[in-house]
């Protein structure tokens, strides 16, 4: 489990090797777990399971089964440890490893309220054990390859997904975009270190959304961005010099001034909602970009891989985050995406139940 | 980007436009009537203007008489003249864009004989406007690029204009700490925050480029600010965001962790998520807490991209600027801390005082490229310039635009080359002031005081001293209202000229003397001191001779620091004076403490002296009168005889009693003609006169005439000697040179002395051999 700022990541191994004597012997309150988890996809009223994601004939710890994929709000943290307790999960005995901030917000209530100690794992090393574990199990299988760049990224018309076998993979500059920002350079299995990170992250997007748009979840904001026009927000080179600013380069698309229009009263009120939807997830994708570059030049890194649940169902930000890693770096950039988005967190955790940390502090 | 918080008519800063709005253009628009070469930088709500013009006033020319007339002539030692003298000056004027019109108006009604035919235009207004300024003032507009003109102005004020870089520190005794003025100022990387963020890195004067940039500027907060709080003008909204809390809006790492991430030393406090907070549609935020999640997020992010830039780029100096950035305390309290926390202390936010005038600056210095102001160096004319204003984000904004309607800066062109003393141990190092007044409350307090008190006095003696004309003292009172009104401004506003201190604030009083054409009051009392004193250097040398060595080293240093009481200062002393000079002369010997000094390296300097003379010294001398011609004269007299050569550097300028280098030239050559030593010396050019490029009663050792340092490097200089209380104890007390030097004075005010922990006319005689030279104390050596 992997509890962040705005999200709870849950990812549950189901064996389907069970046998007969242990279905015998398997007491009655992990049945009942079991069979809740995987006989849904949707908990409670926020809680969902992300079917599509879902990894089949896995082989884990020996035993062959599913990785399930469950999310829901960390506002909701208090039902699901209602349901915890209701669902008698402490009589099963079983340590729940647990990474994210939440992991250390929260322990005290896991303790108190379900009964349960809490395995508090690094967020940064379980991201990483998660990244590399997921690509390798995915890598040479039946499904779609775990990373995927964006070919053509400049040309709208031509810019098609394609796989990309992330076989040698450093150094690579991991950029886990959750609520805020973090950037890490790894350079091994082991060695990574935590190059900076931005307070302007997708918690940062949802919320300017609420406040501008009225919207309250992540899908409405993202429904609603996908149908403005930023540039009516957004001030541009061509704006202020009529064309490019030739003198330094600028193409006259590029944006001078986000949110730069709105000084202007007449044209604050003229924009729709969905235009400063989309002008909000285009600044904030952007910047990320931008910083990103930076990292990357200073680091000496042209590999970045793009991870956390800002990306999901969000194909207009990694289609721009291709675009701009490609455009500014005159292509030495190259913008890298994984399926499984927002889970490595919780993957990692899970790796470290069944392969007790080899270091579960390494901090370079 | 480059603009630099261009906005559309209609969001301008709200103010509309009025046009009966009278203005006292006299005080404003200085010296039209001359005016040539004008540049226009039209912003987003200012408009600043620069000219080129020129000042006739007048100053105090001292000739010597004609040998074979002189003695039908008058008994008087030379000829004082007041003379009209033409100079040039920088005018920059800022204004509310709303003034324009009436302001254009006022220009064309008093430009007289310009043969000006266009005007440099910069800035994202100047096309708006261009039709109007054509129309006005018959000029043709001439546009010129904005970060050209931004960077060339930079370049001008960080070279010419000392303390024009500061650190903001919101929470220090001083809110800004000014930097020394380096020499070398390149390279360095300009963040302009305007509706975006362009970030150039200059390497000289011609190169630069744009490295980067980002879209996230003060546009982003004004714009996505009047969205959430519904308030339009960008200064409400630094207001809001003073006034405004931003935890409840942004989620902290405390907000995820419960506490801390300790093991990346992520503080509880540190924002993780801006605006993580308000991603729910049923929670209402302030207006004020939007405003400052808001404020903290652009500066931190603006302040990342930009230490991400200084760090790939490796440059260590990062100044700041921009409509977002312009003297708005809460923009650069939180561009100032975003800095520290990226870079953990290694680079610093650098702000400027005259960051608002860049664009103009540079606008100008493009079209006049043909009169090579960059030749030439430039100084900030105190009397003239509006300084820094305190902008507190508590007051009214509206309050505020009127408090900044009219805002200048005057630069004079001055008329040598100033460079630094090539002796300095580290010139990018070197403070000139001993005591930073806008750090030293008690020390501020003290010197304001003594300077009000003291006006009175001065105003008298500037009447005094031109007593057959008339205006005089209608130009004294304004003189006086001028002065008194600096002080008060600088009592509420220290930092207005840079750092505070003992040297600005006598210069202050220079630079509003010349304004009211008094050049040099004390040039008649002067000429007095200097005839009584050259009628008994005869005999002071004469009783000098007649001491054993040992004897007279030690009645020539005495001689110097009884020469130096008499300034005019030490009025209780000065009145004896005029009536005994020689008497008085004793007297003041009779006045100074008896050894050991408050500070009392004599032994050392008379072991020295046992040891091969110096190949040459540089003095910086003092007043005129006894000090210069019965002090200092023995004493370089007696460095001559040793076979050292004597550089004598006396101010280009008037300041009070001190003497000047054309009076000093000619009270040489009096003294030549009685005196055989000096009179070969001067022959065989081993005393040579130079001027040292001031006319301050102190010594900023970074900015000396380009002739005196050229001298200075030729002949092997390994002697300084700094003398009096204004260039040895109020500035260079701790200035570090790269030879021997010997710094003198006596403590002429008891509150100072009190300070150093001596008592009146306490002696400080201190003389330093840099470390790694050998200082020759061992004694084992006799003349």
């Amino acid at each position: 489990m992997d509890i962040g700022g705005t999200l709870v990541k849950l990812v549950y191994f189901e064996p389907k090797d069970i046998t007969a004597e242990e279905e015998q012997e398997e007491v009655e309150n992990l049945k009942s777990i079991r069979r809740y988890l995987t006989s849904n996809t949707a908990y409670g009223t926020t809680g969902i399971r992300d079917v599509h994601l879902e990894l089949q004939d896995l082989t884990l710890c020996g035993r062959k089964g599913n990785l399930h994929f469950i999310r829901f709000p960390t506002h909701d943290l208090p039902v699901f440890l209602q349901m915890v307790r209701n669902k008698h999960f402490s009589s099963l005995h079983t340590t729940l490893c647990a990474t994210g901030g939440g992991a250390y917000k929260f322990e005290s209530d896991f303790r108190t309220m379900a009964d349960l100690q809490l395995h508090k794992l690094d967020e940064l090393d379980c991201l990483i054990r998660g990244v590399l574990y997921i690509d390798s199990v995915m890598s040479g299988g039946p499904v779609d390859s775990e990373c995927y760049y964006f070919e053509n990224p400049t040309d709208p018309d031509h810019c098609v997904q394609r796989p990309y076998p992330l076989e040698n993979p450093y150094p690579l500059l991991l950029v886990n975009i959750g609520s805020g920002v973090s950037i890490l350079a790894v350079y091994s299995k082991n060695n990574y270190k935590r190059v900076t990170g931005t307070s302007l992250g997708g918690g940062t997007f949802l919320g300017l959304c609420c406040l501008l748009t009225g919207c309250s979840t992540f899908e409405e904001a993202l429904e609603i961005a996908s149908q403005g026009e930023s540039t009516r927000v957004d001030k541009l080179v061509r704006d202020i010099y009529g064309g490019d600013y030739e003198r330094f380069g600028l193409p006259g698309w590029a944006v001078a001034s986000s949110f730069g229009n709105m000084m202007c009263k007449e044209k604050r009120e003229s924009v729709s909602k969905e235009d400063l939807a989309r002008a909000t997830l285009v600044t904030i994708t952007n910047n990320i970009g931008s910083i990103t570059r930076m990292c990357a030049l200073n680091e000496n890194i042209e590999r970045v891989v793009f991870v956390g649940n800002f990306l999901r169902v969000n194909t207009l930000s990694m289609k721009l985050l291709a675009y701009a890693m490609d455009y500014w770096s005159k292509g030495q950039l190259k913008a890298l995406f994984l399926r499984h988005e927002g889970y490595f967190g919780a993957v990692g955790a899970l790796l470290e139940l069944l392969h007790p940390s080899e270091s579960s502090t390494n901090f370079s | 980007m480059a603009e630099c918080g261009r906005v559309d008519s209609n969001t301008s800063s709200g103010h509309a436009m009025d046009k009966s709005i009278t203005l006292p253009p006299d005080e404003i628009f200085r010296n039209l009537e001359n005016a040539k070469r004008f540049a226009i930088d039209i912003g987003g709500s200012l408009t600043k203007l620069a000219y080129y013009s020129t000042v006739q006033h007048k100053v105090a020319k001292v000739r010597s008489f004609d040998h074979n007339a002189k003695e039908a002539a008058s008994d008087k030692l030379y000829e004082i003249s007041v003379q009209e003298e033409v100079t040039a000056r920088l005018h920059f004027i800022k204004f509310e864009n709303a003034y324009i019109e009436t302001c254009l108006d006022f220009i064309k009604d008093h430009l007289v004989n310009t043969e000006t035919k266009v005007i440099k235009a910069t800035g994202g207004g100047a096309h708006k406007f261009k039709e109007l300024i054509e129309k006005k003032l018959g000029l043709k507009v001439d546009k010129e690029d904005e970060m050209t003109s931004l960077i060339k102005g930079c370049n001008f004020v960080l070279k010419n204009i000392p303390h024009e870089a500061f650190v903001y520190a919101k929470h220090a005794d001083s809110e800004f700490r000014f930097q020394t003025t380096n020499p070398d100022i390149f390279p360095y990387l300009l963040v302009n925050i305007g509706s975006g963020v362009s970030i150039v890195k200059v390497e000289s004067e011609d190169k630069f480029e744009r490295i980067g940039g980002s879209s996230i500027g003060g546009g982003t907060f004004w714009g996505l600010g009047a969205l959430l709080t519904k308030t339009k003008r960008f200064d409400e909204l630094l207001q809001l965001a003073s006034k405004g809390q931003h935890t409840s809006v942004d989620m902290l790492v405390k907000d995820i962790y419960g506490g801390s991430y300790g093991c990346l030393g992520l503080t509880g406090d540190l924002i993780a998520s801006s605006f993580g907070k308000s991603a729910t549609a049923d929670k209402e935020f302030s207006k004020e807490d939007m405003a400052k999640s808001l404020l903290h997020m652009i500066s931190n992010d603006i302040g990342q991209l930009a230490c991400l830039y200084a760090k790939l780029h490796n440059l260590s100096r990062v100044y700041f600027g921009g409509f977002f950035i312009r003297g708005h305390p809460v923009t650069m309290h939180t561009i100032t801390y975003s800095i520290n926390f990226f870079t953990k202390g290694e680079v610093q936010a650098l702000f400027l005082r005259h960051e608002g005038y860049l664009g103009a600056i540079g606008a100008f210095l493009k079209g006049a490229e043909e009169d090579n102001p960059n030749q030439y160096s430039w100084g900030e004319n105190y009397a003239g310039s509006s300084g820094l204003m305190s902008v507190s984000p508590e007051m009214n904004p509206m309050q505020r635009a009127r408090s900044g309607t009219f805002d200048m800066l005057e630069m004079d062109r001055l008329e040598r080359q100033l460079v630094n003393l090539p002796l300095l141990q580290d010139p990018s190092s070197y403070i000139p002031d001993t005591v930073d007044l806008t750090e030293d409350a008690p020390a501020r307090e003290y010197w304001l005081y003594c300077f009000e008190e003291a006006l009175d006095g001065v105003v008298k003696r500037a009447l005094a001293s031109q007593p057959d004309m008339p205006e005089a003292a209608v130009r004294a009172e304004k003189f006086r209202q001028k002065y008194r009104h600096k002080l008060q401004t600088l009592r509420h506003q220290p930092f207005a000229y840079g750092s505070l201190t003992v040297r600005s604030l006598l210069d202050t009083r220079e630079h509003c003397l010349n304004e009211f054409n008094f050049p040099d009051p004390y040039s008649k009392i002067k000429e007095h001191e200097n005839d009584v004193a050259l009628k008994y250097y005869q005999k002071a040398v004469k009783s000098l001779e007649e001491l054993s060595w040992e004897d007279k080293q030690f009645a020539l240093v005495r001689g110097v620091l009884a020469g130096n009481v008499f300034d005019w200062g030490a009025k209780a002393v000065s009145d004896v004076l005029e009536s005994d000079p020689e008497f008085g002369f004793e007297e003041a010997k009779q006045q100074l403490e008896e050894r050991p000094w408050l500070v009392d390296c004599y032994d050392q300097w008379l072991e020295r002296l046992k040891g091969p003379p110096h190949k040459c010294a540089l003095f910086f001398v003092d007043n005129s009168g006894v000090d210069i011609i019965l002090g200092v004269m023995p004493f370089v007299r007696e460095l001559l005889s040793r076979g050292t050569e004597v550089v004598l550097a006396s101010n280009s300028g008037p300041a009070l009693n001190d003497v000047t280098n054309s009076e000093l030239q000619i009270l040489t050559e009096r003294i030549a003609a009685m005196d055989p030593v000096i009179q070969t010396s001067l022959q065989e050019d081993r005393l040579t006169l130079v001027q040292s490029g001031s006319s301050s009663p102190c010594l900023d050792l970074s900015r000396l005439d380009k002739v005196l340092a050229m001298v200075v490097r030729e002949r092997k200089t390994d002697l300084v000697v700094i003398e009096g209380m204004g260039r040895a104890i109020h500035t260079n007390y701790y200035a570090a040179l790269s030879c021997e030097s010997l710094k003198l004075a006596v403590i002429k005010n008891s509150w100072l002395a009190d300070r150093l922990g001596g008592k009146l006319f306490s002696v400080v005689f201190k003389y330093e051999v840099p470390a790694g030279k050998p200082s020759r104390d061992d004694g084992a050596l006799t003349p």
